[in-house]
């Protein structure tokens, strides 16, 4: 086996893997900022309470993304040494940025917003958790723009070895792709961080603790969740897949398992793509609605796979269809059950409605599921390109690495995640069950034994 | 434009090496110096508040590497893969054994990540030194511009990134270190667990100095060029004059228990002996052992200057903004950690 199916195999499998936590933090950063708002407006104790429980539970997100992302900026040089080579001068300075900007100010910050409480006074604490917020919010924005050049390269120059350089860094910075990109993302991560409080808040009415807190919480959660959901569908999750249909036609064939260009293009909701035969199996199609979501119009003409070069498929048809079909799946039933359970709530009998709160108590999983396949998306559709267009995947990884190598340490990673995934699962239950937290002489958690 | 950004990720790199230093440093002593459990809390409480934001001095040279130098980034980490990959694993486990071991309170799992957490940093300090000894002693780069150096070569033709030569910066990084981070404990901490590690701290400094005289003995021997550059170069002559004489305070404040004094001279001993290097390797970024024609320099594998230089103001703006988090955050936290409580700034 060659290293480069290794070496894709060990950044799908680490980024994703470091992806779970960034997503909760960067989601619960937005609450926590709200939740501190909510405190100094109402002066109701709760909001303290439930800040400084999911404070908690933020800094152990938070541990584990930071220790799994460093790894990612160092894959670049170790396994795609020909991608970094060209596109350092361009992709490298947004992650420059991401460290000066972004994780100096959440480092600092989320230290004071953690074990300084006290000592800042209630607008102090409300500034800490909301520069830990702008610090998140401003990393994932970074790395949005680093993706969205690979989806949609632009404001670059090129020399005649093939080495990329920024000339335009307004127009690399504020890329339409990475706008759309970035917006259906922090979207989607308030959703996670919605539907986990709302899970919690959901388990503590359930078993009849913490009630008062509970019904506070999940009332922030489900509006925030809702609104996020809506957000997700119209306009960023429309506006991204129109970017798709205008720059990545062949992404979006594939996406839908679309061998014949058509007009009146059909959008499936179930089938199975069969490639080899070149057709969708079982398909349940709606007519003229791909069309319309990719164009704007029923009778427009959608390109399929059949009237693209062989060689510019994405390398992984299927998995890229059941990608996308999962998120939007997933997606839509989100955003109904936190209708539903939004409609309760203003009904006001949500907190004693138990088949929902069932509902909510269970759903935690599945914005990461659809957040997964989101990303696996946009990245497998972005195949076989490392920048879209430009350079292929099989140019950019490293020469001098043997597959041995990239073996070796895929396997390790693999191991070590495991163990801190098992780890993360332990803490992670015992900071759940210890309830919302009043503000403590001393911190039990850190208190000498 | 080229050597500007070679001097800021010189300094970026110097300053991540000083900061995390005095954590990884703290960590190799973690073991010998406090003896209790409570005493080990101590020195986790102490480095607790600054070692993420030192680690992301790393992050941000490492982004601004792959940014200004993206030809010598790919070759050095592609080249350099074992061992990078290794510090990644450790960086993994050190961080997890900082943040993890005071959530729970039982003895057996303390124990297990204290033990983690001292040699995760201590083998840290060894590659960081081999990584330094091997930017140094340069690498088989070929007219590629790509390089393979296996794990370690003890012996023979085949070139290890792990040789006599560059031991012997891992052994002296090591040891400057556990120096650097036992009097960072000294000055953190009081009572037995600062008497232990102000003996510690002598001792290791000691064994530092000596050693540094036989990497500087070994250095000028085998690599002519770094010597001439430090002679021809006159804005570089007041740096050894500054090691010394900060490794001069240091040992003096240590006999005469001025504990921050000492910090601040260890400091200082890292920071001019790492950018004394710097400045007598400057404009090579990894020198080629195979035709000097292969050397990777701050110009050839630079980016385009039009693009370094329009991103010059906004990052030495988010350089300000950093040091003065940094000012900040060491002023919120300063005096002795009393307890292994961490949330003493209450």
């Amino acid at each position: 086996m060659d290293a480069l199916p290794w070496a894709r195999l060990q950044f799908a499998f680490t980024i994703t893997y470091h992806y779970l936590f960034p997503q909760l933090t960067m989601g619960l950063a937005l609450l926590l900022v709200v939740m501190k708002a909510l405190a100094l407006r109402t002066e109701d104790e709760r909001w303290n309470d439930l800040a400084r429980f999911w404070g908690h539970v933020f800094a152990l997100n938070f541990a584990v993304g930071v220790v799994t992302g460093i790894p990612l900026e160092f894959q670049f040089g170790t396994n795609w040494a020909r991608f970094s080579t060209a596109a350092g001068g361009v992709v490298g300075f947004t992650l420059a940025m991401e460290g000066l900007f972004a994780f100096f100010a959440e480092s600092t910050f989320l230290g004071l917003f953690l074990f300084g409480e006290k000592k800042l006074g209630p607008r102090g604490h409300f500034f800490a958790a909301f520069m830990v917020f702008a610090g998140s919010w401003l990393s994932g924005y970074f790395i949005i723009v680093t993706n969205a050049f690979m989806q949609h390269p632009v404001g670059y120059a090129r020399s005649p070895e093939g080495v990329f350089s920024l000339a335009d860094f307004e127009t690399y910075v504020f890329n339409p792709w990475a706008i759309w990109e970035y917006t259906h993302t922090m979207t989607a991560a308030v959703i996670t961080g919605a539907m986990v409080v709302a899970s919690i808040a959901a388990f503590w009415l359930l078993e009849g603790k913490y009630t008062a807190h509970a019904r506070a919480a999940l009332r922030l959660a489900v509006v925030a969740g809702l609104v996020a959901a809506m957000l997700q569908l119209f306009p960023t999750g429309d506006r991204q897949g129109k970017l798709v249909a205008e720059y990545q036609p062949i992404a979006l064939a594939a996406m839908e398992g679309k061998f014949e260009s058509t007009a009146r293009a059909e959008m499936a909701i179930i089938g199975q793509p069969n490639v080899e035969e070149r057709r969708l199996e079982n398909p349940i199609v709606v007519p003229g609605v791909l069309s319309f979501l990719a164009y704007g119009s029923f009778g427009a003409t959608v390109v399929g796979l059949n009237d693209a070069p062989r060689d510019e498929w994405p390398d992984n048809v299927e998995l890229l269809y059941f990608a996308y079909h999962i998120m939007v799946g997933i997606g839509t039933l989100l955003f109904a059950l936190l209708g539903l359970a939004a409609l309760l709530l203003w009904r006001g009998t949500l907190h004693r409605t138990r088949p929902v709160l069932w509902m909510l108590m269970l759903a935690f999983p599945f914005p990461y599921i659809a957040t997964t396949a989101g990303w696996t998306t946009a990245e497998l559709g972005r195949q076989p390109w490392i920048i879209y267009g430009l350079l292929r995947t099989s140019q950019g990884s490293s020469t001098s690495v043997a597959a041995g190598d990239v073996a070796f340490t895929t396997i390790g990673f693999m191991g070590l995640y495991l163990l801190v995934g098992i780890l993360f699962i332990v803490l992670f239950l015992r900071q759940i069950a210890r309830g919302p937290l009043p503000l403590p002489e001393t911190s039990p958690a850190h208190s000498a034994a | 434009m080229h050597a500007i950004w070679f001097a800021m990720l010189s300094s970026m790199l110097t300053a991540y090496a000083v900061l995390d230093g005095f954590d990884f440093g703290a960590g190799v002593v973690h073991l010998f110096v406090a003896k209790t459990e409570e005493e080990r809390g101590r020195i986790l409480a102490a480095i607790g508040p600054f070692w993420d934001g030192n680690e992301v001095w790393l992050v941000a040279s490492g982004g601004v590497f792959f940014f200004a130098f993206p030809r010598a980034y790919a070759a050095a980490f592609s080249g350099l893969y074992l061992p990078l990959v290794i510090v990644l694993w450790l960086l993994v486990l050190r961080g997890l054994s900082i943040e993890f071991r005071s959530i729970l309170a039982n003895p057996l799992w303390r124990s297990g990540w204290d033990t983690v957490f001292s040699v995760a940093s201590s083998v840290m300090a060894l590659v960081l030194g081999v990584a330094l000894g091997n930017v140094i002693r340069g690498v088989p780069l070929g007219n590629d511009g790509t390089f393979h150096e296996d794990l370690f070569a003890i012996a023979g033709p085949a070139v290890g990134a792990i040789d006599p030569f560059t031991a012997l910066y891992g052994l002296f990084a090591l040891c400057a270190l556990a120096a650097h981070g036992a009097t960072f404990v000294l000055w953190k901490t009081e009572g037995a667990l600062a008497v232990r590690s102000r003996k510690a701290a002598r001792i290791l400094w000691i064994i530092t100095f000596v050693l540094g005289a036989v990497v500087m003995g070994s250095t000028a021997l085998s690599q002519p060029t770094f010597l001439d550059h430090l002679v021809a170069r006159p804005w570089l002559w007041p740096m050894p004059a500054w090691t010394i004489t900060a490794a001069a305070i240091t040992l003096r404040s240590l006999a005469t228990h001025r504990e921050g004094h000492a910090f601040a001279g260890s400091c200082g001993f890292l920071a001019s002996l790492l950018l004394t290097a710097a400045g007598a390797l400057y404009p090579t970024i990894l020198r080629s052992t195979i035709d000097e024609a292969y050397t990777l320099d701050s110009t050839n594998a630079g980016s385009a200057p039009a693009a370094l230089g329009v991103a010059l103001g906004v990052t030495l703006f988010a350089l300000a903004l950093a040091v003065s988090y940094f000012v900040y955050l060491f002023r919120a936290f300063e005096g002795k950690v009393r307890s292994a409580d961490t949330s003493r700034i209450h």
